[in-house]
């Protein structure tokens, strides 16, 4: 395996993905539509990027009040609601997710 | 100093704000910079790779996927398709940003376009609509970029250390403190209808299509929240013509 032609092909495709658009602001103008749409995206990737790592930790569905991850997740999220928090978010969650693997001996 | 605007800070001022507000999401990103150092090895990359991958790609997602793929015998150009499909939801994010960054020089905007991550984005979004002014708003971005890069790059280091020292370090489950770093980013912004609708989708989607290839379902549940977003979006605004709508 070559390791300049995987690290040096990696930066390339990740950084012409995040430069594109920047490279021609200015000389495009988004839609209305559009620009309504974009509003919506960081709460959207973010949360398609937490379902899965929640709710599939170990690759298969597991829906189950003994999964500690979905069961930390919900804390998380009561706790983000309570307080609009981040760093007492992350706290909380990290402790409960601790609480409920060593409770639950998974 | 200002006429125009009430709010215009000095760079540095701007530097260290942005800083500051990202420090604790590097609190949810450091796990997941640790374990990325203890799997480089184990999952046949080098100690030396693993740094320049974190120098270089600077990608969380990608560089955890790369070593996934690395360990069942993946060829390289598949490695970097994978890549380059796993990062397009930054298409997304930077569409977000054109219209914060058309004033500035390129060089300046290659310089964000690399810095451009999950948590990056979240801090600086948070600064554009509270703060109105761009004036000096590219130093906090530079601000957080920085905090997150130094935080990941010395992350891998220690991964690479206390993966020597404790190989099981892995199974820990430290890779919790990345998902409930995200909740907590998404929840302030589930203020109506639509956005709660479209956080839904797209949470119920990532689950149904998980097992698309190349991490397609991620793409495909973002757009899919989007579209269900917009759409009550729009639905309701034509409800209420009180509040003025440009529809075309």
């Amino acid at each position: 395996m070559n390791e300049t032609l995987l690290i040096s092909g990696m930066f390339a495709v990740t950084f012409s993905v995040r430069y594109v658009l920047f490279a021609v602001a200015g000389k495009v103008n988004f839609p209305t539509w559009l620009n309504k749409a974009l509003e919506f995206v960081p709460p959207v990737v973010l949360m398609a990027i937490i379902a899965p790592s929640v709710s599939m930790p170990k690759g298969e569905l597991w829906l189950s009040y003994t999964n500690p991850w979905l069961l930390a997740a919900l804390v998380a999220v009561i706790t983000a609601w309570v307080r609009k928090d981040l760093l007492t978010t992350i706290v909380v969650g990290m402790l409960a997710f601790a609480g409920l693997r060593f409770g639950l001996g998974v | 100093m200002s006429t125009r605007s009430p709010v215009v800070l000095q760079p540095s001022r701007e530097f260290i704000a942005g800083a500051s507000a990202t420090i604790p999401l590097l609190i949810g990103a450091a796990p997941f910079g640790i374990i990325f150092g203890t799997l480089a090895e184990p999952n046949g990359l080098s100690a030396l790779a693993a740094v320049l991958m974190s120098v270089v790609v600077f990608a969380g997602a990608s560089q955890f996927i790369a070593l996934g793929l690395l360990a069942v015998g993946t060829s390289v150009p598949i490695i970097i398709a994978t890549t380059f499909v796993l990062n397009f939801r930054h298409i997304l994010y930077s569409a977000n940003l054109v219209s914060k960054v058309k004033h500035l020089p390129h060089y300046w905007r290659a310089i964000m376009a690399f810095g451009l991550t999950d948590e990056t984005f979240a801090a600086v979004n948070n600064r554009y609509l509270q703060l109105g002014n761009l004036k000096n708003a590219h130093w906090f971005y530079l601000g957080s970029f920085l905090a997150m890069y130094t935080n990941w790059i010395t992350c891998t280091f220690i991964g690479l250390t206390l993966g020597n020292i404790f190989p099981e370090m892995h199974n820990w489950g430290l890779d919790f403190a990345m998902s409930v770093t995200f909740i907590g980013m998404v929840i302030p912004y589930l203020k109506n209808r639509p956005m709660i609708a479209a956080v839904i989708v797209s949470a119920a989607l990532a689950v149904v299509s998980y097992e698309l290839p190349h991490k397609l379902g991620l793409l495909l549940a973002s757009f899919s929240g989007i579209a269900v977003g917009l759409s009550l979006m729009m639905l309701e605004n034509r409800r209420r013509p009180a509040i003025k709508e440009s529809t075309s």
